[in-house]
């Protein structure tokens, strides 16, 4: 006679026919039916119609059939709230029954029921339960506080139940406590705020006292309580230790790792020269060990803590490597556990045996497993120095088995090996480049191509291997198109005349036919790179990199700390602060380590005393970073770029032209070098539209904050900057400014030698640009410049030279040549130094011009807080060539109409209203026409330079 | 704490499910499905899975699996525990912890449920107090039962539950009072390729089979306690008798129990009372091999070695086995690929041919064997039966 016949009636009229059974007269025949609507109900068929018919049964004296109806209860009372009222009478006579059984029963159930009505009327028995003569009906109203809790809190403290709850805390019975104290927990889980468990030193006491005597889970919810506590000093600390230790011995896995949570925790407190702390130490290994023998899952939870603990004190595990040796009925979720810690555990001690396993593992079959034991042996490489050799050879033994995943993530992680030990273990290349075809994984062509091209200079083929990556260039991922640009960049700058082909090819590739705006930023940055300043390119690119770390999956100490407090918890398993996972909007109080205090200092708040900041050694930690490669490949770009200003050196789109046409010339008599080969640019329409205008007008910004106060005769000359940096050409150092004076414009030049040598055969060249600025004579140096010498040149312009439109509009590429080299820098010049002696408008010409020009030409600027009144204005223009033609005075605002003419002829018209801003500084606003609308910006500019200096 | 809990079979099937707070809709089982599927065995699903609202922590026992829906911040290891505790209470009311068996009993089932945990927390889990409020069901009960009316269902509160020895209940009385000690050692041993060991320790356990009336109090010594490397307890034992004289001083549970675990490791030599010698070998441009093992008894033992299995777990690759032992029996299982032939002998050598689905592949084979040895009554006081556990986690080429 089993239970599976309450599951065989699945007839039409079931839900009748049980009702029939249910009001029978027959005691056994309604137990029975009762029993088949349970079974019903375990699998989840809705039988709730029964309600009342099964609530009808609850009068009876027989327990089981009580025990059954209120199962039934529990899971509906919530669908028919009404009906459950009924109930009620029944709970509230059972809660007086003799039978404390009964009693708890009774109190229990009605927790139970989630109903509103019904929680009013459990108020009075629970009230009674609480204070119950029987310590097992007070344990289970403990329980019904935090039920009740949970369906309506502002009952529970109206009725100020939680005070009943605090005072359970001392109870006589263990039990008692053990239940008050996990209530009082999960209440306050819900009230992060509020201080429901006020642990001082005489109730941590009573729990102490509680935690030897209580059932298991007692003992897991009192330990967890016991770890938010903070002792006062580190004598009360070591007593908790003494009395939570025999925990540790516990069968029970939950309260093992409970009390080791409480044990690392004070273990904080506890001075590293006491001799309880070493004893400790030895005391935490052997049960942690012992919970690896336990079942897969439990193993798999204490291993992720024991993660932490190795983290947090390597110390305590370090003998015990072997016991994380995985064995082969391991789970794959305990495998991968133990591999991680296997690898933190590894030194210099035990590092032969753990590659003999690493080995073993790295020929199992399931690939996940194979591929992080591969992985862990770079990092045992990384970590462990002297064994990095021993750990490279390993590698070149699984590449030869030519399992494709297996080699792949060898050559991955020998990369990184390449990265800690620069120029050590080169010879391997040989091998490596032989397994290039068979490479699938996105990450393993990237890391192979990384090697190639940081190691170009040594392998003869080095070209031929990234060219044959090349063709498929588009269909490779990101990751190796990046590598790939870099690696032949690289390969170009240390082999410059072999690649020039190879070179331009990626490059266009990657910022032409390329839709991700990564690549083409990082072709792009390259490619001018390589076209303004070689010399800095290969300081750029071919920049000394820093060495990977020894670990760089470590969790950062502050998380680890937190995560410590969090042992044996959620967040241990996914080592993360519950605050990053836990639900909803429940506030999460942050745990974090209790400081370090000794029992001679008086210590006035040790809870409000900031914690955190362990002392002791940590290891230095890159933040966790799931992939190396992910910052192998950033780097390249990484390291401090020691350039110019940018307001000097501003590397525009047009600059590669300069290579291509004007400096033919010049470029001439050079031997084929770095800057030898001729680039052609980048078709225009390559160019983003708005990046070159953005750009533009940050640098002209840049540009006038760079001017300083000028002369006030004449048109204004803005001080001299630095064009070109001695460091970025060797030693020649160029600042300098434009000058217009008189109707002839020239460029003022200060050359500086700081190299040691002189320097000699000076000759300047200007790249074609939007005015057609080019110098009317040659640069004349007359003596030879010796060291830490500086000359001062005006050179003499004119504007006559071919035009090409620049972007911005005033940049100028300039090209400087002596004895040691030519240099390339480019600048922007002041638009004001192109304003013609004959840019005064007649009036009626002006009118008609400013109707005749189209209103969208029409810019409108704000120049604020200008020092000058109308007439100063109207001088201070006039000296830099801007003519005012009319002036009037409309409603108080004084209006200036003027007229400018650009060399190249072109005419700009301007409308000033000048508007009192404030007593001494007035606000101008200048509306700009012109036929030319892309010079307004610049003209604009030429007006502030020129009003505010 | 625990919200729910649904028990689950291999096929995917929701056959029972209990909530202790408000009802979760079995839709969440669905987490769980996906996790199954990702993972190729049904022993590789992770025990903690986290889904949007809630968290999924799962043992797998018995061919089932017990999946239990937890809400907020719980110790995974007090629930992955309780779950345990739930399946070794099904195997001691049923005999066996299956499906067929629980829902045979769903009512017990969902009254013992209800007993052990309440609103998620743990009310009673010892076995004795679980008994007395829920009689297990035997033949004769039913029987009793159905003719007199009363039910499986204690009505009085259990008597040992708040005393401080929850695990005994008073007044137990025989006529025959008698105590058995099972003392269980497996050697837990990791052996490379060339027959040594690279990791060996002994995982034991005491379990007793206590019948003796009253309250009676135990002493148990052991001839050289610092032979244990860490030890867990039975909560009877009291601590601070170990700590000060390393004696087992309890007064014990009624019935079987565990009394306690201990670990034997490192610091002290594991001999393992077996050799055992391997050789595989491939054919050249063939997809077949061959696979030699020879077990045989260590020579300074001086005990005897009674019954051998040896299971080999192929991997999935091999089609086929053609299995020649020297002695004893074999079986080959083509589903799972595990081959354990029943041998009982001094020497045993093993020749086997297998087929090798695909050609290339690495190899790998791991045998699982097991010893069992009669040892003499010795310094432990009753019989002792000693399965010894012997792995190799890889054999490879």
């Amino acid at each position: 006679m089993t239970d599976s016949k309450y599951f065989t009636t699945t007839k039409k009229g079931e839900i009748f026919e049980l009702k029939a059974e249910l009001n029978s007269d027959k005691k056994e025949k309604k137990k029975e039916a009762v029993k088949k609507v349970i079974a019903s109900m375990t699998v989840g068929k809705d039988v709730s119609a029964l309600f009342p018919d099964v609530v009808n049964c609850m009068q009876t004296d027989n327990l089981e059939l009580k025990k059954l109806v209120y199962l039934y209860l529990m899971n509906y009372a919530k669908s028919q709230p009404d009906m459950a009222i009924m109930a009620v009478n029944t709970f509230v006579k059972d809660c007086e029954d003799p039978n404390p059984l009964i009693r708890a029963l009774a109190v229990r159930t009605m927790g139970c029921i989630r109903v509103d009505k019904i929680t009013e009327y459990l108020c009075e028995p629970l009230r009674k339960c609480l204070k119950d003569e029987d310590p097992y009906v007070r344990k289970t109203a403990a329980v019904c506080v935090a039920k009740l809790h949970d369906i309506n809190a502002q009952l529970v403290e109206d009725q100020g139940f939680l005070d009943t709850l605090k005072d359970l805390i001392s109870d006589s019975n263990p039990m008692v406590v053990a239940n008050a104290v996990a209530a009082l927990s999960e209440i306050a889980e819900s009230h992060p705020s509020s201080n429901l468990l006020d642990l001082n030193p005489q109730s941590i006491n009573k729990l102490l006292t509680a935690l030897n005597e209580c059932t298991e889970w007692g003992q897991i919810f009192i330990l967890d309580c016991l770890a938010n506590y903070t002792p006062k000093d580190d004598r009360e600390a070591q007593s908790i230790c003494e009395r939570v230790t025999p925990r540790l011995s516990h069968a029970n896995s939950a309260v093992v790792l409970s009390a080791v949570k409480v044990l690392m925790k004070f273990m904080e407190m506890l001075s590293k020269d006491l001799d309880y702390y070493g004893t400790l130490l030895k005391k935490l290994a052997p049960p942690l060990v012992t919970l690896l023998s336990a079942e897969p899952e439990l193993q798999y939870v204490a291993l992720r803590n024991i993660n932490l603990i190795v983290q947090k004190r390597p110390e305590i595990l370090k003998h015990e490597m072997k016991v994380f040796f995985v064995k082969y009925n391991d789970p794959i979720y305990v495998k991968l556990e133990k591999l991680d810690i296997m690898i933190r555990l590894a030194s210099q001690a035990n590092i032969a045996q753990v590659l003999a396993e690493l080995k073993e593992y790295a020929t199992e079959v399931d690939v996940d497993f194979v591929r992080k034991a591969v992985r862990a042996i770079g990092r045992c490489a990384i970590k462990v120095e002297q064994s990095a050799e021993r750990c490279v050879s390993t590698l070149l033994d699984l590449i030869q088995t030519k399992v494709n995943y297996v080699v792949q993530e060898a050559i991955v992680v020998i990369k990184d090996i390449f990265r800690k030990y620069p120029n050590k273990y080169e010879s391997v290349i040989a091998t490596l480049c032989e397994n290039l075809d068979s490479l699938d994984e996105p990450e393993a062509r990237a890391a192979m191509i990384w090697i190639v091209g940081e190691y170009a200079e040594r392998i003869d083929n080095a070209d031929e291997l990234l060219e044959s990556f090349l063709e498929g260039f588009h269909d490779e991922s990101t990751q190796v198109q990046l590598q790939l640009l870099t690696a032949i960049v690289k390969l170009f700058l240390k082999k410059p005349t072999e690649t020039q082909e190879l070179v331009q090819q990626v490059l266009s590739l990657a910022t032409q036919d390329s839709d991700n705006p990564d690549l083409r930023d990082r072709g792009y940055i390259y490619w001018r790179l390589l076209s303004t300043d070689p010399v800095a390119a290969k300081e750029v690119v071919l920049a000394e990199k820093p060495l990977i770390s020894e670990e760089t999956d470590l969790i950062e100490p502050t998380l680890l700390d937190e995560l410590i407090c969090y042992i044996g918890t959620l967040a241990s398993v996914y080592h993360k602060p519950p605050s990053a996972f836990v639900e909803g909007g429940r506030g999460v109080v942050h745990k974090s380590l209790p400081p370090r205090t000794a029992s001679s200092e008086s210590t006035e708040s040790p809870e409000t005393a900031p914690a955190g900041a362990p002392s002791g050694e940590q290891p230095d930690v890159i933040p966790t970073q799931g992939d190396l490669l992910g910052d192998l490949l950033n780097l390249d770009l990484g390291p401090p770029v020691s350039g110019p200003p940018l307001a000097t050196s501003s590397v525009q789109m047009g600059a590669v032209d300069l290579l291509g046409g004007g400096l033919d010339s010049l470029m001439g008599d050079e031997p084929e070098g770095i800057g030898g080969p001729n680039f052609v640019a980048p078709p225009a329409a390559a160019v983003p539209a708005n990046l070159g205008a953005s750009m533009g007008s940050g640098l002209s910004d840049l540009f006038d904050l760079t001017s300083g106060v000028g002369t006030l005769s004449g048109s204004y000359v803005a001080p001299k900057a630095v064009w070109l940096p001695a460091m970025k050409a060797k030693g020649l150092e160029i600042s300098g400014t434009f000058t217009r004076q008189v109707g002839s414009i020239s460029m003022d030049l200060q050359l500086t030698n700081k190299a040691l040598q002189v320097m000699t055969d000076f000759a300047i060249q200007f790249n074609r640009n939007s005015f057609g600025l080019a110098p009317a004579a040659p640069l004349q140096v007359h003596a030879p410049l010796s060291p830490n010498q500086t000359v001062e040149i005006s050179l003499p312009l004119n504007t006559v030279g071919s035009v090409m439109k620049m972007e911005p509009l005033n940049n100028l590429q300039v090209a400087v040549k002596n004895n040691i080299d030519v240099f390339y820098f480019s600048t922007l010049y002041p638009l004001h130094i192109l304003f013609v002696e004959d840019g005064k408008m007649d009036r009626q010409m002006f009118l008609a011009t400013w109707k005749d020009i189209p209103n969208e030409n029409e810019a409108q600027f704000q120049i604020r807080d200008c020092p000058l009144n109308a007439e100063a204005v109207s001088s201070r223009l006039q000296s830099s060539n801007i003519f005012t033609v009319a002036k009037r005075n409309v409603e108080g605002q004084d209006m200036l109409y003027q007229s400018l003419k650009l060399t190249n002829g072109i005419w700009v018209l301007a409308e000033l209203r000048i508007q009192p801003g404030n007593p001494s500084f007035m606000d101008l606003e200048l509306s700009l026409k012109c036929r030319a609308p892309e010079v307004s910006q610049h003209v604009y500019q030429a007006y502030e330079t020129v009003l505010k200096n | 704490m625990i919200h729910s809990l649904f028990l689950i079979n291999c096929s995917g099937d929701i056959f029972l499910e209990k909530h202790w707070k408000s009802v979760v809709s079995q839709s969440v089982c669905d987490y769980f499905f996906e996790a199954q599927e990702k993972a190729a065995d049904v022993e590789n699903v992770p025990p903690v899975i986290s889904t949007p609202h809630h968290y999924l922590i799962s043992i797998y026992r018995d061919k089932l699996f017990f999946v239990s829906v937890i809400q907020t911040e719980v110790p995974p290891l007090f629930v992955i525990e309780f779950l345990h505790r739930v399946a070794d209470t099904f195997q001691d009311y049923f005999g066996e912890c299956s499906e067929a068996a629980i829902k045979d009993n769903v009512v017990i089932v969902y009254e013992l449920l209800e007993e052990m945990l309440d609103n998620g927390f743990p009310l009673a889990t010892e076995s004795n107090i679980l008994k007395e409020l829920i009689k297990p069901p035997t033949i004769l009960r039913s029987v009793v039962n159905s003719i007199t009316g009363s039910s499986n269902v204690g009505d009085t509160l259990p008597t040992g539950q708040l005393s401080n020895i929850p695990w005994r209940r008073a007044g137990v009385k025989y006529t025959n009072n008698e105590a058995y000690f099972d003392v269980v050692e497996e050697i837990d041993a990791i052996i490379d390729k060339s027959g040594s060991t690279v990791f060996a320790e002994i995982q034991g356990v005491i379990d007793a089979c206590i019948k003796l009336s009253g309250m009676p109090d135990l002493s148990l010594s052991f001839m050289n306690p610092r032979l244990l490397d860490d030890v867990s307890f039975h909560p009877c034992i009291r601590f601070k008798r170990w700590e000060s004289e390393r004696v087992l001083s309890f007064i014990p549970p009624d019935g079987n129990f565990r009394l306690i675990s201990y670990r034997v490791s490192s610091q002290n030599l594991v001999a393992i009372p077996v050799y055992v010698k391997h050789c595989i070998s491939f054919k050249e441009n063939s997809s077949c091999g061959r696979f030699d093992i020879t077990i045989g008894p260590k020579q300074n033992m001086g005990k005897t070695i009674e019954g051998i299995t040896v299971t080999v777990h192929m991997p999935k690759v091999v089609l086929n086995m053609n299995l020649t032992p020297t002695q004893g029996s074999y079986t080959f299982d083509p589903v799972t690929k595990v081959r354990p032939p029943l041998i009982n002998c001094k020497q045993v050598f093993l020749q086997s041919l297998f087929c090798d689905g695909r050609e290339g592949r690495r190899k790998s084979l791991m045998s699982w064997l097991k010893v069992k040895i009669l040892t003499k009554p010795g310094e432990h006081t009753v019989l002792c039966s000693c399965p010894w556990l012997w792995r190799e986690p890889h054999i490879c080429c």
